[in-house]
């Protein structure tokens, strides 16, 4: 208790340094926490994915696609439960800036496909029997105002023309990591118009989904349904959900990569403040260090005292900065819009911004505890900060 | 009458463990400000030197890719046998009909798979763009089964290296050169025979046309003229203009990313910066009282300080700059989210980029030591003095 005042008080003794300390640390502890949330962000698809599905795409890339007499021959391999498919549209909505994933998808059996996608049955059913009907995510809803029968248009990239569509539904997610800027509309309308517009484009699908019966299965299912398409002219490659995410995240992995050597060095930036402030601390009371020596207090009473401070300081900055994350992050997330679909903190930020906190603090005291501890009384009454 | 400036550098030996912590810290922020500079410089000359000012890409309109976009024979047919359009040596017109598509490919390195442009040019499509030069091998035969692929693309991708061969399309293609495109966005692609390619693909259409105009300054009637052919859906764009909005997302992010992550780092160097110049402020009270005693000025003092911080600014400058100078080295290489496809690049330094980097270092230096100077500055003689 005694010793808790004394590094209290201690802490206290140059308001301003502490203060900007402190300042600087809840900057570093902030920036840390909003660099992990981003990369846990760029992870979001491949953590909702599914163990039970799996996709099947062409093998040459995804930008090829598959003819649609593939889904009934899927549907035949064995421990495959059930079968649907999309198309990624790459629309454009009003003007580039504004961009959200468009799919086309096989109206009755995709959302079966996916039950993390909630969406009220009546809504569902209006959506199904409307050609040009649409579903939209909740976060579309929030980004650009969505209601329920309104005209959307989009401009076509991959597939020529202007595309009408009408809002027949809104989903939400089943947990806070499913993706909700997500749009969906029904393949046939994709195909029909194809059919009118670019014959030899119609009939071809992007991706197919396939539920399985058993999640053990995964591997040897789509080990079946890559044999069943060899040497065809549209070969596939089918695996999990999840791989098919990380194969996206490991193209852009080299930015991944950046952002956590940048949110490391940032901790490195002011364990070189915090350094500084304990060191120039420690120097100016080296006088009174040996007065405390001469009295007799050993070296691991200096240690503790000089250790508790800097802990001290550390970790108020840090809960601070811990706290103000959630705020902020919320804030981020939101300007960000669709650009980041899943956007909170993990557990798992926190714990590594707490850790970094107590590392910063303490690091920052080792050098000046050795000085402290060893230095000769004598010396030490001498000296003058 | 000035304090020397020995009077400064000495003050910053004598605290050798601060002077060296706080320089530290800013050179940290100056290396991630460089870096991300020189990644943005990089990513710029990549793709903006890509394309030549006199040549034109046509792809279909509302396309934004090469990928995505389709122009059928007629079309094209249409397109070449406008007059601007250049003549070559041997009598025929400057015109490259090609075939992109991408192509999964496995990365030597982590064995992950990745989108690569396999690009099928017509013979016409190297005199089209001369920075291309086959550095190893030969180029690839007109109607075999053979490829080419550029310098960072047969390094980084299994079965990109000159003899091995890659499946597509249900063919094997053997690769049989290696080009150097100067650094530009095409050393990341892989070329072959456009018609082979079409084949293979059963595509029956071109994705693009790439075409030398006679003059530079008649694109503008050219593309009107294009543009506004009923017979034509397409959209011309200069080459340059072309690869620079294929990078305008990637090269965006890099940029807003790197400035806010280099201020809110600058807040903590600064904020390191303050406190060393505070402590070295009010440790030298008696020392400022004895300067102002002897008649130096209070902007003297003022000067010296503000000398210091701003020194504290350059070593940490410097050697930021430096340690950031050694990431020329590396290659980064990632999707570009427009082209769905790999391109790598590396980080290019510019004497640009070394000043923006050291004035960025000086401000650090000079916002930190502002106030802590004027503090100094305004100590009154007396109370200084009997500090000690």
């Amino acid at each position: 208790m005694y010793y808790l005042k004394l590094i209290v008080r201690n802490a206290l003794r140059h308001k301003l340094r502490t203060g900007l300390t402190v300042l600087g640390i809840v900057v570093a502890i902030l920036a840390f926490g909003l660099l992990r949330t981003v990369v846990d962000a760029w992870y979001h698809g491949s953590e909702a994915a599914s163990k039970s599905r799996l996709i099947t795409r062409n093998s040459i890339s995804l930008v090829f696609s598959m003819p649609l007499t593939y889904s009934s021959k899927i549907r035949q391999i064995d421990g495959v439960k059930a079968v649907s498919y999309a198309n990624w549209f790459g629309g454009v909505y009003v003007t580039e800036k504004n961009f959200f994933p468009q799919f086309a998808v096989q109206a009755s059996t995709y959302f079966d496909l996916y039950p993390e996608y909630l969406v009220p049955p009546e809504q569902m059913r209006d959506f199904q029997r409307d050609r040009k009907g649409a579903l939209v995510g909740r976060k579309l809803v929030e980004a650009y105002g969505f209601k329920i029968g309104d005209q959307v248009s989009l401009r076509g990239t991959i597939f020529p023309g202007n595309w009408e569509f009408v809002v027949r539904g809104i989903y939400d997610g089943a947990e806070p990591k499913t993706d909700t800027s997500q749009f969906f509309f029904q393949w046939d309308y994709l195909n029909e118009t194809m059919k009118r517009t670019v014959p030899r484009r119609a009939n071809s699908v992007g991706v197919y989904i396939i539920s399985l019966a058993s999640a053990d299965r995964a591997a040897e299912v789509a080990a079946a349904v890559d044999r069943e398409f060899k040497n065809s002219l549209a070969e596939t490659l089918t695996e999990t959900e999840q791989a098919f995410q990380l194969g996206f995240v490991s193209m852009t992995e080299a930015i991944v990569v950046a952002i956590k050597i940048v949110s490391f060095l940032v901790i490195f930036i002011i364990m070189a403040v915090m350094a500084n402030t304990m060191a120039m601390t420690v120097r100016e009371r080296m006088a009174e260090y040996a007065t405390l020596k001469a009295l007799g207090f050993g070296p691991g009473h200096l240690t503790l005292l000089i250790f508790g401070e800097s802990l001290a300081i550390a970790g108020f900055g840090s809960a601070l900065g811990i706290a103000l994350t959630f705020p902020v992050a919320e804030k981020f997330g939101h300007s960000m819009g669709t650009l980041f679909p899943v956007f909170y903190v993990n557990a798992e930020t926190l714990y590594m911004q707490a850790a970094a906190g107590v590392i910063v603090g303490a690091v920052a005291a080792l050098l000046p505890c050795v000085r402290a501890a060893h230095i000769r009384i004598v010396d030490g009454l001498r000296s003058v900060g | 009458m000035k304090i020397p400036f020995s009077y400064t550098f000495r003050n910053l030996w004598t605290r050798k463990l601060t002077t060296l912590l706080t320089a530290g810290g800013m050179a940290l922020v100056v290396f991630v400000f460089a870096t991300v500079l020189m990644l943005e410089e990089g990513l710029r000359k990549t793709l903006v030197e890509t394309g030549s000012y006199d040549n034109v890409v046509l792809i279909r309109r509302s396309a934004q890719t090469e990928v995505q976009s389709a122009i059928d024979r007629s079309q094209a047919a249409l397109i070449e046998s406008q007059p601007e359009v250049a003549f070559g040596a041997d009598g025929e017109r400057l015109v490259s009909k090609e075939t992109i598509v991408l192509v999964n490919l496995i990365k030597r390195d982590s064995d992950k798979p990745t989108n690569v442009m396999v690009r099928g040019v017509a013979p016409r499509g190297l005199t089209l763009r001369p920075q291309v030069k086959i550095v190893e091998g030969r180029m690839f035969r007109p109607g075999a089964s053979e490829i080419v692929a550029g310098r960072n693309a047969a390094q980084r991708f299994k079965g990109a290296g000159i003899g091995e061969t890659l499946w597509f399309g249900q063919r094997e293609w053997l690769v049989v050169g290696t080009f150097d495109a100067g650094k530009t966005g095409f050393d990341s692609e892989i070329w072959g025979d456009a018609d082979q390619l079409m084949q293979a693909f059963r595509r029956p259409v071109y994705s693009a046309l790439l075409v030398k105009l006679n003059d530079p300054a008649q694109f503008n009637a050219y593309q009107a003229r294009l543009e506004g052919d009923q017979r034509l859906t397409i959209q011309a764009k200069r080459e340059t203009t072309f690869y620079a909005e294929q990078s305008e997302m990637l090269a965006n992010f890099i940029r807003y990313l790197g400035l806010t992550l280099s201020i809110i780092f600058s807040v903590g160097a600064v904020i390191g910066a303050m406190i060393t110049m505070y402590a070295s402020v009010a440790s030298r009270t008696a020392e400022i009282g004895t300067l102002r005693a002897l008649g130096f000025r209070q902007r003297s003092v003022m000067a010296a300080f503000m000398f210091e911080a701003v020194m504290l600014g350059l070593v940490g400058g410097c050697v930021g700059l430096f340690l950031a100078s050694f990431m020329q080295f590396f290659t980064i290489s990632t999707m570009n989210w427009q082209s769905f496809s790999e391109l790598a690049f590396s980080f290019t330094l510019t004497p640009g980029i070394a000043v923006k980097t050291l004035a960025f270092a000086l401000i650090m230096g000079i916002v930190g030591g502002f106030l802590p100077a004027m503090r100094a500055a305004q100590l009154p003689i007396i109370d200084a003095l009997r500090a000690a």
